[in-house]
Order: structure tokens, then C-alpha cells, then sequence
């Protein structure tokens, strides 16, 4: 009589590459975005036009450039809240240029570089202070929102040259736009940085365990600090298009963006804890909270209404996974 | 009747209406608020169906962001764009980030106009001001300086810093403050953003600031709300006196608990009606936008068009104990 228990089952991987392929979150996220796509085609004459589709890409390309770096921060297991303080410093900085008597070169530059400062600044107070990411970037969201208030007051910059509306406002080739363009090769960029490259490699480490990355021979704090100039640098990029699409600077310019940019980071499938995430699952994501405010526009649903269908889709999409997850296991067991 | 039969003259009758839709369009006119859940806006929106009404062939499409920003508002009028309505009659969140989405809107051959809250003059046909502002300015002032013949220290409590018409109202305010009510002075300007909480902190960090503030002047409808709560909640009813722009229905119950002796606000559905009067025009009519024309707004009246192209509607209207009851219900 012996009482060895059931060799215990353990699979040599997790799922079979089919299995994984149908039923990963990417997979997940196509297949709603083609389920919005449909509905909507058959919802509104209007949506399946060649500019309407193309108007439609501008409601998220500045938001979904910076969520690729904001990815990555979240990946390492960090977080920026200050990246639509971040847009209304730089704008602010840019409008004082143009009153200065710039032209669209030196504007472009100092947009990009006051990003890449305030991501840097950032950067500095969570990798050498060893302060939370969450407390230092709530803080520098009112410091450099405060800055272009404290600048602008309740006045506006206008008089942007012409040349310097292209960026917001322009085409590179038929309906495909200038901030769709860059929006594309900007996340071919980061897909190739975070999935192909060993410093994407490094920044899943950190997400996973930051002390076993440490002891590993991975310079945290440097590669943090290179994603909070990168999530800034994007925040610059997007001030740029954003200021050039409206033409003029408020201090209020992207109230509330941050949110948006993180909501469309998790529902691209980015783990808010850390340690994982994809960036075609970000781009996805942008797509869809696209495809769903624009079509629930053109049915002229109020603004409302829609704050809750993406709410309710972010609920969905991620429960839909655990609950998924939860049917299987009980199978099994 | 056979199921087929049936059938048969289901599917001729939909097609029928299909045909119906294609050929009996109607001018599509789209209302664009600031933001909805606004009573003000609502108001302006049944004097558009009101117009609409009048006027046979229009349907209106009310709309506008959640959040009172000109981003939001920018989604709206591409998603209208792409609806090929006929005209978008705006009420600005800003008067200048619009300009280039407004622009789009016109050069694809739709017609523009702004009321309420205006767009600088490149990004629409033209504009229509409720009111005067330098009228609403002297007018916010009078409110409280009527109540306070010993004269004494006011504030206001405004929306947001960026809004264009309360800006526009402020400084005309500071304008007639020396010379028409020079027993008046005004001590603070602060900013509840058109957000309750907001607004009733800001209020809340009046009183305390300025112990001897005689009134709280709030030339937006949410303000002056918190405002008269604040200082209902404060027991200051009698100290403070909350005055400035507000809705007859929200703001009935500060005219009776004496939080305030009077406000004022012009009729925003007669704003409405007027908007979608002035859309229809210049739509279908195709009547010219240009300084010095006349135009017709039905039942109001007629404007003229300054050197801008914008026009006043009519004065502000004052409400007190003597007519809160009879305004509040109609908006």
C-alpha cells in the first residue's frame, strides 16, 4: 500500500503558440476593433469616407504618440502624470518664442527640447531623490501647468507662422496626415525598441523585479531616467502638433490628456503594475478609442454617453481575459 | 395575406422611406455648446427647435463636448463635418483654437456662425452677443451696487480664466467701476472654472480672505449657484449678497431665502432661436455675412453687423422677487 500521490502536472509551457496567438490580448483588441469598425459602418452613412476616417485619426494621434513611451514607463513599473502639463509648458514656451519672432524650425526645437527637459526634470527627482514616480509627477503636473498659467494668465499666443500649421494640420500624401504619418513610424520606433532590442529587454526586467534587474548587472535608474526623457521628449512632439492643429496656446491646452494617454496604455493590454505589455497592443488601443468617440460622434451621442462606453470597454476587455483565464482553469482542475 | 406578400410589401415600404430620407433631406443645423448638462444651453437649445419649428424644413442637431475644453469641442465639429450638416452654430470654448477646425468646416462649403461665446472673426461667418459687453459689464456691477448705497468691497467669482465672454464682461466691468460706481471696489477676480466644487471652494476662500465682502458678483450660472450656497450654508444671508448671471429654475431659491436680491441674463431662448434664425440665412437663404447688413431673427427682431461681423441681441434681464416665480419655469 503505498500512498505516492498523481505525479503532479506541470506543462512545459504555458500555452501552445496557437493557442496564445488566438487568444492574446492583441488578438482580443483586433478583433473589437473590427467589431466597432463594422458597427459603425452600418450606424452612419457618413463614417465610411475617405476623409471622415482621416479626420478621425486626429482625435487620438498626439494622445497615442505619447502613450508608446508612457508604455514603456509603465512597463519598468513607473509612471507620468505630468505629460499634458508637460504639452502646455512647452506650447506656452513655444508661444513666447513666436513673440520673440521665430520661425517654424527654431519652434519645432524648443518644443521637442523643453519636453525633453521636463521629462528629464522628472527623471532626476524619482532616479536620484528615490522618490515615488506617481508623487513626483503629480507634482510637476501642477508646477508646470502653474509655470504656463503664471506666463499666459488668461491671454493666449497666436500668430504662428504659416509654414509651422503643417505639423497639426497638413498632409503627406492624399488623407493620410502628418500627425498620422508620424504617429505610425514613431510606433514602429518603439516596437522595435521595447520587443526587439536588449534595452527592451532590460526595461521588462525592471518592471518584473527591479532589485533582481539591480543585481543583475541592469542599470535601473539610468534606464528609468532615459524613459522619463523619452515619455517627455513625446509630450514635446505632441505639443508641437497640438499647438500647430489649434494655431494659438491657453495655459488650459490638453486639460486632462494625461488620463486619456493611460487609459489607452492598460487597455492596450500594458500591465499597470509593470513587467508587461506590447506596443502593438498600445497602437490597437489607440485605434479603438478612436473608432469609438468618432463613431459615437457622428450619431451625435453626447460626450458623456461615451466617457461610459470606454469606461465600460476598458472594463470589458480587461475582465473579459480573467474571466477567460478563471472558465479554463476550472476545466482543468 | 401571404407571408411573402407581406414581405413583399414590407420591403416596398421601407424602400419607400429610404427614398423619402434621400430626397426630402432637411437643412441640417447643429447647435455646439461648451458643454452639455448645461441648463443655459438646454434653454438655447428648445428656442432652436423653436426656430426650427418656424422655420419648416430644418432639423437641429444638439451637441457639444463633456468637458468644456476646445479640444473636445474640435472632435465635435469634425464628427459634424463628416455628417455634411448645413450650418454650426457655435458657442466657443475658446475663440481661437477653433479657428482652424472651423475653417476646415467652411472651406467644405458649410456655413458658420458663433453666439454666446464668440470665434475670433477668421473662423466664422459671424457672431451673434447675446448682449452688449459693455452692457452685461455695467450691468453685473449695478446688480450689487443697487443694494449697497453705503458702497463697499465686492468680488467676483468667474468661470474658467480662459473663457472669452466673462473675460470680456470683467474688464468692461473694471471699465465703468471708477467713474459710475466709484463707492464700489472691487478686491479679488478668482476662477471656479464653471465646476461646482471648484467654484464653491473658491467662493469659500473669498469669505474667509475678505471679511468685509458686501457681495460676490458671479457672471456664470454654475458660480453663482455655489456662490448662494456658500453663503446660505455660511449664515451670511444678509451680509453677502450673491448677485450676477443666473437661471431664473436654478436660482429660485436664493431669490427666496434672501442669498440674493437680484440677477440678471438674457433669454437664452430667444439665444437659441436667434442662432439658428441667423444660421438659416446665411444657409439657405444665402444671404451675406458683411458689415453694415441687416439680418432677420424672426420673432426678436433685427440685427445689424459691425466692422466684425458680430451683433447684439438684446440687454440683459433682471430677475427678482417680483418675477423669479414666473421666469422659473420656463428655463
Amino acid at each position: 500500500m503505498t500512498d505516492t500521490p498523481a505525479p503532479r502536472h506541470i506543462p512545459d509551457r504555458l500555452d501552445k503558440p496557437f493557442n496564445s496567438a488566438i487568444f492574446s490580448w492583441e488578438a482580443l483588441l483586433v478583433a473589437v476593433a473590427v467589431a466597432i469598425f463594422a458597427v459603425n459602418s452600418f450606424a452612419s452613412p457618413y463614417f465610411l469616407d475617405a476623409w471622415s476616417l482621416s479626420d478621425l485619426t486626429f482625435n487620438f494621434t498626439e494622445k497615442a504618440l505619447i502613450a508608446l513611451a508612457m508604455a514603456l514607463l509603465i512597463i519598468s513599473g513607473e509612471i507620468d502624470l505630468s505629460v499634458a502639463a508637460i504639452i502646455a509648458l512647452a506650447s506656452t514656451v513655444m508661444g513666447m518664442a513666436v513673440q520673440a519672432g521665430a520661425g517654424t524650425p527654431v519652434l519645432v526645437a524648443i518644443g521637442i527640447l523643453v519636453g525633453l527637459g521636463c521629462g528629464a526634470f522628472n527623471g532626476l527627482l524619482v532616479t536620484r531623490l528615490g522618490l515615488p514616480s506617481i508623487v513626483v509627477t503629480i507634482g510637476t503636473m501642477s508646477l508646470f501647468r502653474g509655470i504656463a498659467f503664471i506666463i499666459l494668465g488668461d491671454q493666449a499666443y497666436k500668430g504662428y507662422p504659416p509654414s509651422f500649421a503643417f505639423f497639426g494640420q497638413g498632409y503627406v500624401w492624399w488623407v493620410v496626415s502628418f500627425e498620422l504619418a508620424l504617429f505610425l513610424v514613431a510606433a514602429a520606433i518603439y516596437w522595435f525598441l521595447l520587443h526587439r532590442t536588449s534595452f527592451g529587454r532590460r526595461v521588462f526586467a525592471i518592471g518584473n523585479n527591479p532589485v533582481a534587474a539591480q543585481f543583475s548587472g541592469v542599470r535601473v535608474g539610468r534606464i528609468k531616467f532615459i524613459l522619463f526623457c523619452l515619455t517627455g521628449l513625446m509630450a514635446g512632439i505632441a505639443s508641437v502638433l497640438i499647438t500647430s492643429r489649434l494655431g494659438s496656446t491657453r495655459p488650459s491646452i490638453a486639460q486632462g490628456y494625461e488620463l486619456e494617454v493611460i487609459t489607452m496604455v492598460v487597455l492596450g493590454g500594458v500591465s499597470i503594475l509593470g513587467g508587461a505589455g506590447s506596443i502593438l497592443g498600445v497602437v490597437l488601443a489607440a485605434f479603438i478609442m478612436g473608432l469609438v468617440t468618432f463613431g459615437l460622434g457622428l450619431l451625435n451621442v453626447p460626450g458623456i454617453v461615451m466617457s461610459i462606453f470606454i469606461g465600460l470597454l476598458l472594463i470589458i476587455v480587461i475582465a473579459l481575459p480573467i474571466l477567460w483565464r478563471r472558465v479554463r482553469r476550472e476545466r482543468f482542475t | 395575406m401571404s407571408i411573402l406578400k407581406k414581405l413583399m410589401v414590407t420591403a416596398a415600404l421601407s424602400a419607400a422611406m429610404f427614398v423619402n430620407a434621400a430626397y426630402a433631406e432637411n437643412v441640417k443645423i447643429a447647435l455646439v455648446v461648451k458643454s452639455l448638462g448645461n441648463g443655459f444651453f438646454d434653454a438655447a437649445n428648445k428656442g432652436a427647435e423653436e426656430a426650427a419649428k418656424e422655420l419648416g424644413d430644418v432639423d437641429i442637431i444638439y451637441t457639444g463636448p463633456t468637458k468644456a475644453t476646445a479640444e473636445a469641442q474640435i472632435e465635435v465639429i469634425n464628427s459634424l463635418i463628416a455628417q455634411k450638416v448645413n450650418a454650426i452654430a457655435i458657442s466657443a470654448n475658446d475663440a481661437d483654437a477653433l479657428v482652424p477646425a472651423l475653417k476646415k468646416a467652411m472651406d467644405r462649403g458649410i456655413t458658420v456662425i458663433s453666439w454666446d461665446s464668440g470665434v475670433a472673426p477668421e473662423g466664422r461667418q459671424l457672431h451673434l452677443n447675446p448682449s452688449d459687453t459693455n452692457l452685461i459689464g455695467e450691468t453685473i456691477i449695478k446688480l450689487a451696487a443697487d443694494y449697497l448705497p453705503e458702497g463697499g468691497d465686492v468680488a467676483i467669482l468667474s468661470a474658467s480664466s480662459t473663457a472669452t465672454n466673462q473675460n470680456a464682461w470683467i474688464d468692461a466691468a473694471k471699465k465703468v467701476l471708477p467713474e459710475k460706481f466709484p463707492k464700489i471696489k472691487l478686491v479679488a477676480t478668482v476662477y471656479g472654472d464653471d465646476d461646482s466644487a471648484k467654484s464653491t471652494d473658491e467662493a469659500k476662500g473669498l469669505l474667509k480672505s475678505y471679511p468685509n465682502l458686501k457681495a460676490i458678483i458671479a457672471p456664470t450660472t454654475v458660480g453663482v449657484v455655489a456662490a448662494a450656497q456658500v453663503v446660505t450654508d455660511e449664515n451670511l444671508i444678509g451680509k453677502v449678497n450673491v448677485t450676477g448671471l443666473a437661471l431664473p429654475s436654478e436660482f429660485k431659491k436664493f431669490i427666496d431665502n434672501g442669498a440674493s436680491q437680484a440677477v440678471a441674463l438674457w433669454n437664452p431662448i430667444d439665444l437659441g432661436y436667434s442662432a439658428v434664425y441667423l444660421a438659416h440665412d446665411l444657409a439657405v437663404k444665402k444671404e451675406e455675412a458683411k458689415p453694415g447688413a441687416t439680418l432677420s431673427i424672426g420673432r426678436v427682431g433685427k440685427i445689424t453687423l459691425d466692422d466684425t461681423n458680430s451683433a447684439a441681441m438684446a440687454p440683459p434681464f433682471q430677475f427678482d422677487k417680483t418675477n423669479i416665480e414666473e421666469f422659473s419655469k420656463i428655463y
